[in-house]
């Protein structure tokens, strides 16, 4: 595992941080912009930069959160560590036929 | 570096510019051949040229006159060669901009033909060109230069770190008892009620969620909704999923301070403080509107890389991705990427910001007028007659 920096969450409690570099699977480090603290997360699979992790598990159809925000809804179960992007989630404002 | 003094161009009606042009401004698309050839005669002038001005009606028309007018009142521009197909038009807009007191000359192209008006329009330019050139700088107070917001080709780096550092500029530029436009009306979907809490009274909010359900029901009228446009594929490629999403990155730009009015586009404010203006989020269409309303310099976020530039307000681009950064220097003024890696905290972001923003309203120029990004686009608001 790279010490460097790899995912930015904009708030403690978010269900996704972003990768601040392209992060490959495997452990990495997490921090939030509201706090000094580094943890550990293990990611599933590669996620490039500006792309999102998911940090907890995710069911089918559940806000996901951002900013303290929902920023859109999963269309399937997001398993903890894994890439969350328009293949798995939606807006819930304007809606597409998945 | 603190303020060493900032200085600009303090106009006859009182409003301070940061630059000093002379501007050759096009009544509608068949008066731009003519502002061209004029301001090719005349190196140092702009030329605007645009796509509309002609059969034209109703609130689509005013606000085509709101736009060209405030664009020549802007107190960036010293003084205006009006150019119109037609002498009435003309006349309208050239009246509009002369009420700053500033020098304004009109042409029509109508009985002269184009080569005439460019020969007489070349000889004014020249003068007006002269006597700008006499107009010194003089101290001027941060809060008498008008700033505007609206970032561009945003992805997550956006709202992470380009947009909380244009968030320090806003809240510094308005405590000192400064003015700020935001706007992109449809990019604060799913964040709206953010910006409603912020507004200070009801009458505010109800101005502000009645231009955001109108423009919403406009694009609903069309019988599709914006998904493919909304986030876009710039957005997509850099990581934004959804428009709840973008819209928090847009608003993270917005600062804490309140929402003072809600303004339809082009209109000058009258409240001092952080005011809401009814726009496209498109950037030329938006920035344009920005400046007719008075605005004196530019603060755009970019995430993926949007290179836009204005004819006459002065734009600084503001990026957190490392990749955009590396790849598209010339674009960029500010490459706060280190917010990413933690290399520094978002006050520190933000004084480097406010020193760029300092020179820049002092004289240097920004990337985009260094290669020459002069975008201006006229917001169309339904068909033409």
């Amino acid at each position: 595992m790279s010490d460097e920096l790899a995912f930015l969450g904009h708030q403690q409690g978010d269900s996704v941080a972003v990768a601040v570099r392209d992060v490959e699977a495997g452990k990495a480090r997490l921090a939030f912009l509201d706090s000094e603290d580094q943890i550990e997360i293990t990611t599933t699979e590669p996620i490039p930069l500006g792309h999102k992790v998911a940090l907890v598990a995710i069911p089918a159809d559940t806000s996901i959160i951002e900013y303290g925000e929902i920023i859109g809804s999963s269309r399937s179960e997001i398993a903890v560590g894994s890439l969350v992007h328009i293949h798995n989630i939606r807006s819930n404002r304007w809606q597409i036929k998945a | 570096m603190a303020n060493q003094g900032l200085t600009g161009y303090r106009r006859a009606n009182g409003a301070v510019g940061i630059r000093n042009y002379v501007v050759i401004l096009a009544v509608d698309d068949l008066s731009n051949a003519a502002v061209e050839g004029i301001a090719a005669l005349v190196p140092g002038t702009i030329a605007i040229p645009h796509a509309y001005g002609r059969l034209q009606f109703g609130a689509d028309l005013e606000l085509t006159f709101r736009t060209l007018i405030g664009t020549g009142a802007n107190p960036n521009v010293a003084a205006v060669v009006v150019v119109g197909i037609e002498p009435s038009w003309t006349d309208r807009v050239a009246d509009g901009i002369a009420v700053t007191q500033k020098p304004v000359e009109r042409l029509s192209i109508e009985r002269n033909g184009d080569l005439n008006t460019i020969a007489t329009g070349a000889r004014i330019a020249a003068r007006l060109l002269q006597d700008a050139s006499e107009i010194q700088r003089t101290p001027v107070e941060r809060h008498e230069v008008m700033m505007s917001i609206k970032c561009g080709e945003s992805d997550t780096t956006s709202g992470l770190g380009a947009c909380p550092t244009t968030s320090q500029a806003v809240d510094r530029t308005v405590l000192a008892g400064g003015t700020v436009l935001f706007g992109e009306t449809t990019e604060l979907t799913g964040g709206e009620h953010l910006i409603a809490n912020r507004c200070v009274s009801d009458p505010v909010r109800d101005k502000f969620m009645a231009f955001f359900n109108d423009y919403l029901a406009t694009v609903e009228a069309q019988g599709v909704d914006l998904l493919g446009s909304q986030p876009t594929q710039g957005n997509i490629r850099g990581g934004l999923s959804t428009i709840e999403e973008k819209a928090m990155g847009n608003i993270a730009k917005t600062g804490s301070v309140p929402v003072v009015d809600a303004l339809e586009p082009a209109v000058a404010p009258s409240v001092q403080g952080l005011n809401f203006m009814d726009t496209s989020s498109a950037a030329a269409e938006c920035i344009t509107l920005m400046a007719a309303a008075g605005a004196v310099i530019h603060l755009f976020p970019t995430g993926q890389g949007n290179i836009i530039g204005n004819p006459i307000e002065p734009v600084i681009k503001i990026t957190a991705n490392p990749l955009t950064a590396a790849t598209m220097t010339e674009h960029i003024d500010l490459d706060v990427s280190g917010l990413l890696r933690r290399d520094y905290g978002l006050k520190e972001a933000g004084d480097q910001l406010m020193e760029l923003i300092d020179r820049t309203i002092n004289g240097r120029l920004t990337a985009a007028e260094a290669i020459g990004h002069k975008e201006f686009v006229i917001t169309k608001l339904y068909r033409s007659a």
